[in-house]
């Protein structure tokens, strides 16, 4: 009949406070929510006979602590295994116990005062004659006043999870507004703003009356909003439930989405890296786009013909916008400043590829001044270094105007995001056979393909854009000019 | 099993006035009264074939009496009920809980009994208090379990979204209130009590009038009158509720809207209580305090426990001393504005803004309008004053004879519970029996999630106590950690505290906050209400695995000079 509850001395956490206190064996634990396998007890550093008693680190999560109540006074007599201070945690309060046998000589932390996990709370005397010089060194201690917090913090989380300047008793009900300006921010915000010490001052509130909620904080502590289930609700169970996770992910802010469960993070390549700049970059062009049907059956014709002589289709096509650009020079200018039009004397067609997970825009300079055989050529060239990643700076990065095909896959059309120091970048989509009514009303089909042109509106306008475009679509049309 | 029910009853009855002692100072005629009657008739339930009143209300003793008690009740018709020189022996006013447990303790004593009630039946408890809000706590303490992905983890299980629909919870409050309601009246109605409809008003010694507006009143006369008109939620002043925006536990119970952020004025129970109710269901909270701790009327130790358990974690902040002088409610554009005053210093402090307010500052007594005025009774703070019998006193310090106020009407002990042992405790003495209630026997409970509960005094109040008296005080502490039964729902977070003394073994006050901590301080409250002493009790065999267990083991790690009793439990029991 060895049922658990026979035993219940081993793990009841009962213990008698009569007033005639008995002297204590074991750590004695006034209350434990939590069950601490590792001994609470630590006093430790032995500088000549007199030791300082530190602030312990009573669980993992422990940052600092409150003295509850000293059980010894000043003068009081120590020995090995007594209770000397009671020290509320963030979790509970426990006896806190001596190593050594000795005098308490000083408290630097009164009752009620809070001290971070590892500074001194009180200094032990070995012998009575050392009294005085203890006190010394309490008064130093105390003289410096805050007790920021020094290094022997054996607490593993005691760097991350609290507000550094801070030891203000646990319970601070100090509310918000301090400053001049009044900030308003919800209960929970508050928290998360604490936990990723966020400064609430700095961040502007977007809720109901501009008060700062806690989406506010996780977006100034730079995480991606806790997961929507029922509504914040959830969101309280999963932030205490992980402390030591969330503070180790406050400390490098910016770059913690809490994972969806099973999803990898892969960093960028350098490429990618780029790419991503760049595309931020771009957010702040005034762009707009103007789309243009182009019938490619003539092209067509010319590119069956011209293939077998090692013409592709990008070298046709960056050939024609090539062409189109030179009479109108303004679409192949750029705006460096914001100020002025910068009017490239050359014309360099890049044109975009995707390569190994990456993309990269190999250039195809003059392209209206070399001849379509050159062109593809060259081409060939500039795809095979970029596949080897021999590609010089000015081999990708001297475009003046940007082509982009996704043809190839049956896109019909598709928007473009301009280069930044480009003007504009052309998108084009593949070339279907469409059903057309010509001026008389007859109907017949032809291939049609659109292209969608992103420019940047401070240089190019509608007009422009629209006048380059019917010309890349004359040239198209009659495609002879293009092997010239 | 019935009979042996009753006749372990009985023996207890009749044991108890050999062990003649004292339960408290404040009643010091306790230890010279007669043998007194620890038998609180409850519902009968049984004989009348009503099988769902067992949540009336929380805690009520009820201890069946069988036969024996009707034996009784025919001679108290014998000796006590004058010539019919009345219309009724006994009118109570007010249909709530108090009322309700009166009415049908004085039927079984054998009483023509009358109910006057203004309102609906059920009273505050029924209709706006304890029972609503537990349908609210019960969806409340789901939705947590469910949001918990770590606690649902624990036990293997997955959930997906957990949503809730507020009409529907809405609606379950409603539903059950509305079926205890007709529970009540049913069972009344069923027992004889004249259920008489409107506001009633003593206009002269054992004489009501009632009645509905724009109808004739009546007057009947009685022999006995109680008051049971309770109370309603207090509102200080500065502050405008609207019903919307700015609510009391009134509305609140209705729960017509869910606010993104709510300021509660007030941190006791009812606050605590809808804290929970809505931080589950997504709401953020504020509490307003006016004092400097939070839970003020909870044992300290139990208090900072349940702050690190039921507020901390949770998405609530609060400003304690301080008094919420001004709230005005959301309009033109505006939200809530909550002006707070430094509770010492009456300095402005703070401004809130907030989507809503509920004002959960207590509870005031509802007397106006009763007629006190015509028998010479002035109200203290609307409270009738009553004496340790609630026998109400008049201007002159007087007894007013045959009459009593009972619950929240006098401010004893703000508590259903209560109202209804109290009821009884004065048909008793109508009907010939004195009988006195020991308050310190009765329990309370808060159904956050942990619960907490608590009978007796907190350990500072025994201490002073102590002192005064020169007695010792003892703790013993005993943690839901090491109970299996709470390991296996993965709820081992909790606390019982035992206050005692160690010469006698007397139980001074038994504190629980964990799992299901109000229907476990019955143990406890029994003991106290029987007298049951430590050393005894700890006998007792509790099955396993249970909760009981912490209580247990509670009584176990006592440590009590004295030594054991010739226990009840050695008695011999027929079976």
């Amino acid at each position: 009949m060895a049922s658990p509850f026979l035993s219940n001395t081993t793990i009841s956490f009962s213990s008698s406070l009569s007033s005639s206190h008995l002297p204590r064996l074991l750590p004695s634990i006034s209350f434990s929510p939590i069950r601490f396998k590792s001994n609470p007890r630590r006093i430790l550093i032995v500088r000549s006979k007199i030791r300082e008693i530190f602030m312990p680190a009573l669980s993992s999560t422990m940052t600092e602590g409150k003295i509850v109540s000293w059980v010894k006074s000043e003068g009081d007599k120590l020995s090995k295994g007594e209770s000397v201070v009671v020290v509320e945690s963030d979790k509970a309060d426990m006896d806190v116990e001596t190593f050594y046998d000795g005098i308490l000589a000083a408290i630097v932390v009164g009752e009620g005062e809070t001290a971070p996990v590892g500074a001194a709370i009180g200094i032990l005397a070995e012998t009575e004659d050392e009294i005085a010089e203890a006190k010394a060194k309490a008064a130093s201690k105390s003289g410096a006043s805050t007790p920021s917090a020094p290094p022997p913090s054996p607490a593993p989380a005691a760097t991350s999870t609290l507000a550094p300047p801070k030891p203000a008793p646990a319970p601070a009900p100090a509310p918000v507004a301090e400053g001049p300006r009044k900030t308003v921010a919800t209960p929970h915000a508050k928290k998360l703003a604490k936990q990723h010490k966020v400064d609430i001052e700095s961040v502007v509130g977007t809720g109901p009356y501009g008060r700062i909620t806690p989406a506010d904080i996780e977006a100034a502590a730079g995480i991606a909003p806790s997961k929507t289930n029922v509504g914040p609700a959830v969101v309280v169970e999963t932030t205490p439930a992980a402390p030591p996770k969330a503070t180790a992910a406050a400390a490098a802010p910016s770059s913690l989405p809490p994972p969806v469960p099973g999803s990898t993070v892969v960093p960028f390549t350098t490429m990618q890296a780029a790419v991503s700049k760049n595309m931020v970059e771009s957010l702040s062009v005034p762009t707009f786009r103007v789309g243009y049907p182009v019938t490619t059956d003539a092209l067509d014709a010319l590119y069956a013909k011209v293939k077998p002589k090692g013409v592709t289709m990008t070298a046709l096509l960056a050939k024609a916008a090539a062409m189109a650009l030179a009479q109108h020079p303004v679409v192949n200018a750029s705006c460096k400043d914001g100020k002025s039009f910068t009017y490239n004397s050359n014309i360099n067609i890049a044109v975009a590829v995707a390569i190994n997970g990456g993309l990269i825009t190999p250039v195809l300079q003059d392209a209206d001044k070399l001849d379509l055989y050159l062109l593809s050529q060259k081409w060939k060239e500039l795809v095979e270094k970029a596949r080897a990643k021999q590609l010089q700076p000015q081999e990708y990065n001297s475009g003046t105007f940007t082509l982009s095909n996704l043809g190839m896959f049956g896109v019909d059309r598709f928007d473009a995001i301009l280069p930044p120091g480009q003007g504009a970048i052309m998108a084009v989509g593949a070339s279907k056979p469409t059903v057309v009514a010509d001026a008389d009303g007859f109907f017949s089909v032809k291939n049609k393909m659109l292209v969608n042109v992103t420019a940047d509106h401070r240089i190019v306008y509608g007009a422009d854009l629209a006048a380059f475009l019917q010309t890349f679509s004359k040239i198209v049309e009659n495609p002879e000019s293009l092997t010239l | 099993m019935h009979s042996a029910l009753s006749s372990l009853s009985f023996s207890q009855a009749t044991t108890v006035p050999r062990s003649n002692y004292a339960f408290d100072s404040h009643s010091p005629a306790f230890a010279l009264s007669q043998p007194v009657n620890l038998r609180f008739c409850g519902l009968r339930r049984e004989a009348f074939g009503f099988s769902s009143l067992t949540q009336s209300c929380s805690g009520r003793v009820r201890v069946s009496s069988r036969g024996h008690s009707k034996k009784i009740s025919a001679s108290a018709v014998g000796n006590g009920t004058p010539p019919k020189s009345f219309d009724y022996d006994l009118i109570i006013i007010g249909a709530g809980v108090g009322g309700h447990g009166a009415a049908l303790h004085a039927v079984e004593k054998g009483l023509k009994t009358a109910i006057i009630e203004g309102d609906v039946v059920g009273g505050t408890c029924v209709n706006r208090g304890c029972v609503p809000s537990k349908a609210l706590l019960a969806v409340s303490g789901r939705m947590r379990e469910l949001q918990s992905e770590h606690h649902m983890k624990a036990f293997g299980l997955q959930v997906s979204a957990a949503g809730y629909d507020r009409q529907g919870v809405a609606d379950h409050a409603n539903n059950l209130a509305s079926k205890i309601r007709s529970n009540l009246t049913n069972s009344m109605k069923a027992l004889g009590v004249d259920i008489l409809t409107g506001v009633g008003t003593i206009v002269g010694p054992q004489k009501v009038k009632y009645g509905k507006v724009g109808f004739p009143d009546n007057i009947v006369t009685a022999k006995d009158i109680i008051i049971a008109t309770g109370s309603v939620p207090f509102v200080p002043k500065g502050i405008e509720v609207d019903g919307k925006t700015v609510i009391t536990s009134d509305h609140a119970l209705k729960l017509e809207f869910v606010p993104d952020w709510i300021a509660i004025v007030g941190s006791g129970y009812i606050g605590l209580e809808f804290s929970d109710v809505y931080t589950a269901l997504g709401s953020e909270v504020t509490f307003i305090e006016a004092l400097d701790q939070l839970m003020p009327g909870f044992d300290p130790e139990i208090g900072k426990l349940a702050q690190r358990v039921l507020i901390n974690p949770r998405q609530i902040d609060y400003h304690t001393g301080v008094f919420a002088t001004k709230i005005t409610p959301a309009r033109d554009g505006k939200p809530v504005i909550i002006e707070l005053t430094d509770a010492k210093t009456k300095e402005p402090k703070d401004t809130l803004e907030v989507d809503a307010a509920l004002i959960a500052t207590g509870r005031a007594p509802f007397t106006n309008g009763l007629g006190l005025e015509n028998i010479n009774v002035v109200t203290q703070r609307g409270f009738v004053p009553v004496d340790e019998r609630m026998r109400v006193i008049d201007a002159n310090g007087k007894l007013v004879t045959h009459l009593y106020c009972i619950g929240d009407a006098n401010g004893k002990m703000m508590l259903a519970h209560a109202a209804s042992a109290q009821g009884i405790s004065v048909v008793e003495q109508v009907t010939g029996r004195d009988h006195m209630l020991n308050h310190l026997s009765i329990p309370a409970a808060c159904f956050t999630h942990p619960e907490i509960s608590m009978v007796g005094m907190t350990e500072p109040q025994a201490r002073e106590k102590a002192e005064k008296e020169g007695f010792e005080v003892s703790v013993a502490k005993t943690s839901f950690k090491a109970n299996t039964k709470a390991l296996a729902e993965n709820e081992g977070e909790g606390l019982a505290k035992l206050i005692y003394r160690p010469d006698n073994g007397e139980i001074l006050g038994v504190h629980i906050f964990g799992l299901h901590a109000a229907d476990l301080i019955h143990e406890a409250s029994n003991a106290i209400a029987l007298g049951t002493r430590i050393q005894d009790i700890k006998f007792a065999v509790h099955a396993h695995p249970t909760l009981s267990e912490v209580l247990d083991e509670l009584f176990k790690s006592a440590k009590v000079k004295a030594p054991s009793s010739s226990s009840p439990v050695s008695e011999p029991v027929a079976v």
